[in-house]
């Protein structure tokens, strides 16, 4: 990880804490205009980070410990959501949430990986790395959206599909092919946004559709860039290099015409204001054109 | 449920107030247990008040076998007539949940474990029969802990490919199937129409199966994990879609009842 992507939010979060003390302490008569003065220097901070990003940046930013997950956006983009349960088959695969709710007047079924917010909820969510049956419940729950005319929203956030012993003997590779081949068949329009990591076949496995949509600072990559740099530069501190040549932001896939459309992400990226990105979703990109 | 103003709850084995328990439909205020219940009270739960028509109310069994045990079956109905003031396990009709039209189905475990015998068979699959008609969603609530049920030997095994073949021309249809599974559903129930809905949902605590726990227990000769063919360890497992108490189990069919509606335009 280079010094600079490390220590990219650093002088935000200080100005942060400065903006905090300040509110908290609200004595001086001239506090307002000091804070005022603050919001601007950040604003210009922001600015000036965020219009000079490397494509390595851009991962670190997708992978933000603050980056919204798919549970944010459902709390702030969906009503009355009923979350439904279970492959029918194996387990009920807690890295992949899949439910039914409605954006306004109209109903979905909504898929999503789960990464979490607090370490407690990473761990349960295998940090949004599916295993077979979360992508078997994916499809259970995408057939169910078919019989019922449910458009289907999928949110991919996930590093990849789960590297694991018992992942593979229940046929990975098999889950996730099922699903490409029965989402380029049903008869449900599907709309696939990248909000996080696109990673690989996990990201597949629920990104086929009629729309492909990516935020900002989402990517989505045939291998991470660590993985690449491992096999082809045989050394992970080529982690950069790789992101550089696998041309993975969001502007490189619209620039090749793999996306069809970049979402933009609000002054200082998702994690900075999830309630406005969520808005922004809602707002331009559901319901379906 | 036993008479008397106190109760001790089966879950918790505290002395709760019995009125307490009925107005939470028959759930522990303590620990949240989930008392079994007729088939009446069930759909007095789940449906609009006074919207329930019951039909095929006089079907009750035969006895094709000549079946006897320590008693003959004709005696055993005839005393679980007189015991429930029900004339089989399965109650079916129509009736409206927040002001949706379905076709429902009960079994109450009270009659005879709930089993599965011809006339459950045969109210199952009038149910499902009509909804097809009349292009209605059906829900079907089991409790029932005797499977397909012994008495009738080979005409209940058929139940279980009776019911499944309407139920497969139902889904053919596009049409909504609810599966709601109470303490206790097992084997022909569970291996059929039980395990064939669009979306299934538990009441907490119930066991849930295919062979009953003391057949497991003495087959393999160890003792069962803890939590073992509950429902919570059929969501884990990945077999139902969520659990619902039963207090809330009404509004949260309404959602199910409108994200899922055939007739929906759009
Ligand atoms: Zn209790």
């Amino acid at each position: 990880m280079s010094k600079k992507t490390a220590n990219l939010d650093d002088p935000i979060i200080e100005l942060n804490e400065r903006i905090k003390k300040l509110q908290d302490n609200p004595k001086q008569d001239d506090i307002l205009t000091e804070i005022k003065e603050l919001e601007e220097q950040k604003k210009s901070l922001l600015k000036k980070i965020y219009s000079n990003l490397s494509p390595y940046d851009i991962i670190q930013i997708s992978r933000h410990h603050l980056r919204p997950p798919v549970s944010d956006y459902i709390s702030f983009m969906v009503d009355d959501f009923i979350e439904l349960h279970g492959d029918r088959s194996f387990g009920d695969d807690k890295a992949i949430i899949t439910g039914i709710g409605k954006f306004g007047n109209q109903r979905a079924m909504i898929i999503g990986h789960q990464k979490g917010k607090t370490t407690k909820e990473r761990i349960i969510y295998n940090f949004g790395m599916p295993n077979p049956e979360g992508y078997r419940k994916a499809l259970h729950k995408m057939r169910l959206a078919e019989k019922f005319h449910l458009p289907v929203v999928t949110l991919i956030d996930t590093p990849g599909a789960n590297p694991d012993i018992g992942a593979e003997e229940r046929g990975q590779a098999h889950a996730i092919a099922v699903n490409i081949a029965e989402m380029s068949r049903l008869r449900t329009p599907i709309i696939c946004i990248v909000i996080g990591e696109g990673g690989s076949g996990g990201a597949l496995g629920i990104g086929v559709g009629d729309r492909f949509l990516i935020l900002e600072y989402a990517y989505c990559s045939v291998i991470s860039p660590e993985g690449c740099a491992a096999i082809l530069w045989k050394s992970k501190d080529n982690a950069e290099d790789a992101a550089n040549a696998l041309k993975l932001t969001a502007k490189d896939l619209y620039e090749m015409g793999i996306v069809d459309e970049v979402i933009p992400e609000p002054l200082g990226a998702a994690h900075n204001s999830p309630k406005e990105m969520a808005n922004t979703l809602k707002k331009n990109y559901y319901p379906l054109p | 449920m036993p008479d008397g103003l106190w109760i001790r709850c089966e879950g918790c084995k505290s002395l709760v107030y019995k009125k307490k328990v009925e107005e939470k439909f028959f759930v522990c205020p303590e620990c949240n247990f989930h008392f079994r219940i007729s088939a009446a009270e069930r759909i007095k739960i789940m449906l609009d008040a006074d919207s329930f028509d019951e039909y095929w109310k006089e079907m009750s069994p035969v006895d094709p076998l000549n079946f006897k045990d320590r008693i003959s079956y004709k005696d055993r109905v005839a005393s679980e007539k007189k015991k429930t003031g029900l004339n089989e396990a399965a109650t079916a009709g129509k009736g409206t949940i927040e002001g949706k039209e379905v076709m429902i189905v009960v079994t109450d475990p009270s009659f005879i474990m709930g089993s599965m015998g011809s006339v459950v068979g045969e109210k199952v699959t009038r149910a499902a029969e009509m909804a097809l008609e009349q292009k209605l969603p059906i829900i079907i609530a089991s409790g029932s802990g005797g499977g397909a049920r012994m008495h009738e030997g080979a005409f209940s095994l058929m139940q279980m490919a009776k019911t499944s073949f309407i139920l497969s021309r139902l889904h053919q249809a596009g049409l909504l199937f609810v599966s709601i599974l109470t303490d206790p559903t097992l084997g022909g129930v569970m291996a059929s129409y039980a395990s064939q809905a669009d979306i299934i949902v538990g009441e907490p605590g119930a066991l849930v199966g295919f062979a009953g726990p003391r057949v497991i227990r003495e087959t393999i000769k160890k003792t069962l994990p803890k939590g073992f063919q509950t429902t919570e360890f059929m969501l884990e497992h990945g077999f139902i879609d969520m659990i619902v108490e039963r207090g809330k189990i009404k509004h949260e069919l309404s959602k199910i009842l409108e994200y899922c509606d055939a007739n929906h335009s759009s």
